[in-house]
């Protein structure tokens, strides 16, 4: 089981954690929400649960609890630039549709 | 695939319920629009990649205005449809506009309405209706940058705009189809940008030196709060002064004469204007550039530079001292300065105001964009995306504001920490037949009775039509401005008879006093609230009484034997006698004997009313009468 992470998504990742002052990495989950039934959770993770893995790419670390891991394992997490918007984007291979917008998805 | 961003631990929204919020720095020359995105403030650019955009608008007969750099170039060709500087008419009347600048360069509609107007190919256009799409243009950047609709924006005016201008500010946002979540000070936004509203209390200067407007302001950080304690500036002082002599000096180099061709001109000063960018990371700079014909060669060093600009920032000195002096502080008590504007680049700008205020200024984050970068940390606290415990920036009301009710009780309209601004209104009514004015008694505290409470303001609304106790519908409107000015109305509904007061309501309260009046409510909440229900019962006691008593008048011998009036009338009395002491429980219970014992004569004369429907108009009002103070009778027991 794993999740990878680009080197430009960690690079913002670093920048971003950077500028915030605090926060030991990333967290990465997986919830029950939207309108086609998962959501992803992308936030700083300050700490490391007892059941959480952790993965580390580029030096920044990638905390995931072990339900959502089952949902998430073979993620890369990249950063992406359409037009004048910027962020974070999964690449899950695990999904196998997802609502229009993409902001959830269904396995 | 939507792209996201990073959210606070436990702050993850739900998909397609992001709430993307931007602060706007609507400036006079230039706008900006900023977001926090993946928990830092940063400035969105446009598709040109550009940050800033001038604050222009360029008017055409045919197609849609065109805004920012666009519209400047079209300034040459086409003066009178290419509106700028917009901002320093905003919530301005005609008058205003006559003896601005800005007279002189377009061509004005004043008589078509209440508001000036710029003629226009596209017709007349309002300062707002500029500023409107100025923001137009900010909010299709932040939208698509962002990638959704914008919950709402925090738009930064400056700290001395009056209620006119802020309104204007607001209008121009809702033409534009921004929620306004708040405006906040322009010195107040550059402290947040600093963090300074988190960091202890105390007096902060912010310096702001722009392009052509320069202002001083020192704010008073307390729990989390900004006031502005002063504000001082010049409106004809910014870094156009300094193009203009670092021009001068050009010409004299050169010995030359002023170009009159203004084309000449403008590529002179863009010269002046790089030479002094440029000093600002580096101690000579060399030129050599031919304009029309004259070529300008040579090298202007700092120590030069320092002393064309010298006179310029001893300009800024004095409103520095006037506020301090305004705000009656030291230079020592002052915690922080901070650096706003382009101008505050130049680095002699930085040790001068260093060395006034001694000690080292705020230069850290970008002086052209600090102020959209704390409009943008307020307008993501505003729409929700922060945890709890981040203290919220906000202007609060220190202590509830209410009005006198019947019995010397307090009727509390805006509670205490409400923020501002905010308007509340509450409809009351009469309490005797044929009233036709109404005294308001406008109070502010915690306690529950008039004489625990601090007065401000009494004024009366005359003219009410007289009518029946309960009647009439008057509507009392409280309103606190973004500068906690109060302003109470009441409105009589039927007649629409209006009178209003304005106050101040912390004026001349120091902060020991407000902990005072919030201890006291602590200390006598128990013994407020038996004062409370006692006033309260006596007060419909008093009605209960005066409803029966006034029917009893009109017809009771009508309805009644003579020894069912003699009972009725014991009842009466009794009531009276207990409204004298002070035992709630008693008034209470003689309240319901005599609902109890003249519940005969309330069912005969209904009887009667259904009968003559014509006359009925009285007797429904005492009946209404009696079924309200039943109800209130139950909710106090």
């Amino acid at each position: 089981m794993a999740i990878t992470m680009t080197e430009r998504a960690a690079d913002h990742v670093r920048s971003y954690i950077e500028k915030r002052g605090k926060g030991i990495g990333l967290r990465l989950a997986v919830r029950t929400t939207g309108c086609s039934g998962m959501a992803y959770v992308l936030e700083f993770a300050d700490e490391v649960a007892a059941n959480d893995s952790v993965f580390e790419h580029h030096d920044i670390k990638v905390v995931v609890d072990q339900k959502s891991l089952v949902y998430l394992d073979g993620t890369e997490l990249d950063f992406a630039k359409e037009g004048l918007n910027e962020g974070f984007q999964f690449n899950n291979p695990n999904v196998k549709d997802e609502c229009g917008c993409g902001e959830s998805f269904n396995i | 695939m939507a792209l996201l961003q990073i959210s606070e631990p436990g702050q993850s929204q739900a998909p397609h319920q992001r709430r993307l919020a931007v602060g706007i720095d609507l400036g006079t020359t230039n706008s900006l629009v900023a977001s926090v995105i993946s928990g830092s403030a940063s400035v969105l650019k446009d598709e040109n990649g550009e940050w800033t955009i001038p604050s222009v608008v360029h008017y055409t007969e045919s197609s849609s205005p065109v805004i920012g750099a666009v519209a400047q170039e079209q300034a040459a060709s086409d003066p009178h449809n290419t509106i700028r500087s917009a901002k320093r008419l905003m919530g301005k009347g005609v008058s205003d506009v006559e003896s601005s600048w800005l007279f002189d360069h377009y061509n004005f509609d004043l008589d078509s309405g209440s508001l000036p107007a710029f003629k226009t190919a596209a017709g007349n256009k309002t300062a707002i209706d500029v500023s409107a799409a100025v923001l137009s243009a900010l909010r299709s950047t932040a939208e698509q940058t962002l990638g959704g609709d914008l919950v709402g924006a925090v738009i930064t005016v400056p700290a001395y705009f009056d209620d006119a201008q802020r309104q204007a500010t607001k209008d121009a946002a809702a033409l534009s189809g921004i929620h306004v979540l708040r405006l906040l000070n322009e010195p107040t936004a550059a402290a947040v940008a600093y963090g300074l509203d988190s960091g202890t209390d105390g007096v902060v200067a912010i310096y702001d030196l722009g392009g052509g407007t320069f202002d001083i302001s020192l704010l008073k950080m307390q729990r989390g709060v900004f006031e502005v304690l002063a504000t001082a500036g010049n409106t004809e002082l910014g870094g156009d002064d300094i193009d203009n002599v670092v021009a001068e000096w050009l010409l004299k180099k050169a010995k030359v004469d002023a170009p009159s061709d203004p084309g000449a001109g403008r590529l002179l000063l863009r010269l002046a204007r790089s030479l002094k960018e440029q000093l600002s990371n580096a101690s000579t700079v060399a030129y050599s550039e031919k304009i029309h014909d004259v070529q300008y060669d040579g090298s202007l060093s700092i120590e030069e530079f320092n002393a064309l600009v010298e006179p310029m920032i001893k300009k800024t000195l004095a409103p520095c001292r006037q506020v301090l002096r305004d705000a009656g502080v030291s230079k020592d008590d002052v915690q922080a300065v901070v650096m706003v504007g382009g101008s505050t680049r130049v680095p002699m700008v930085r040790e001068k105001i260093g060395e006034f205020f001694n000690q080292p200024v705020l230069t850290d984050i970008d002086p052209d964009q600090v102020v959209a970068i704390g409009a943008a940390i307020q307008a993501d606290v505003l729409a929700g995306n922060k945890p709890d415990s981040d203290l919220l920036l906000l202007d609060v009301i220190p202590l509830s504001l209410g009005l006198e009710t019947m019995g010397g009780l307090v009727e509390k309209i805006v509670p205490r920490n409400t923020t501002i601004p905010i308007a509340r209104a509450q409809e009351f009514t009469t309490y005797k037949d044929g009233q036709t004015a109404m005294a308001l008694h406008v109070v502010q505290g915690e306690r529950e009775l008039v004489d625990d409470c601090r007065s401000l303001a009494r004024f009366e609304l005359r003219d009410i039509p007289a009518r029946t106790a309960g009647a009439c519908r008057i509507q009392v409107l409280f309103q606190v401005d973004a500068d906690g000015l109060l302003t109470v109305s009441a409105l009589e509904k039927e007649s629409g008879v209006v009178a209003s007061i304005d106050v101040k309501p912390s004026y001349g309260l120091s902060d020991g006093e407000i902990e005072a009046m919030l201890r006291a409510s602590m200390e006598h909440a128990s013994d407020d609230v038996h004062k409370r229900a006692l006033a309260e019962q006596k007060v419909e006691g008093a009605r209960v009484v005066e409803a029966i008593t006034s029917a009893l008048q009109s017809d009771g011998d009508q309805h009644l034997s003579d020894s069912e009036r003699v009972a009725v009338d014991g009842l009466v009395d009794a009531l009276k006698l207990t409204l004298e002491q002070d035992n709630t429980d008693a008034i209470k219970q003689a309240i319901e004997k005599l609902e109890h014992g003249s519940s005969a004569f309330v069912e005969r004369r209904m009887n009667a009313s259904v009968k003559q429907l014509m006359a009925g108009q009285e007797l429904e009002d005492l009946e209404r009468t009696l079924v309200t103070s039943n109800d209130v009778t139950e909710n106090n027991s």
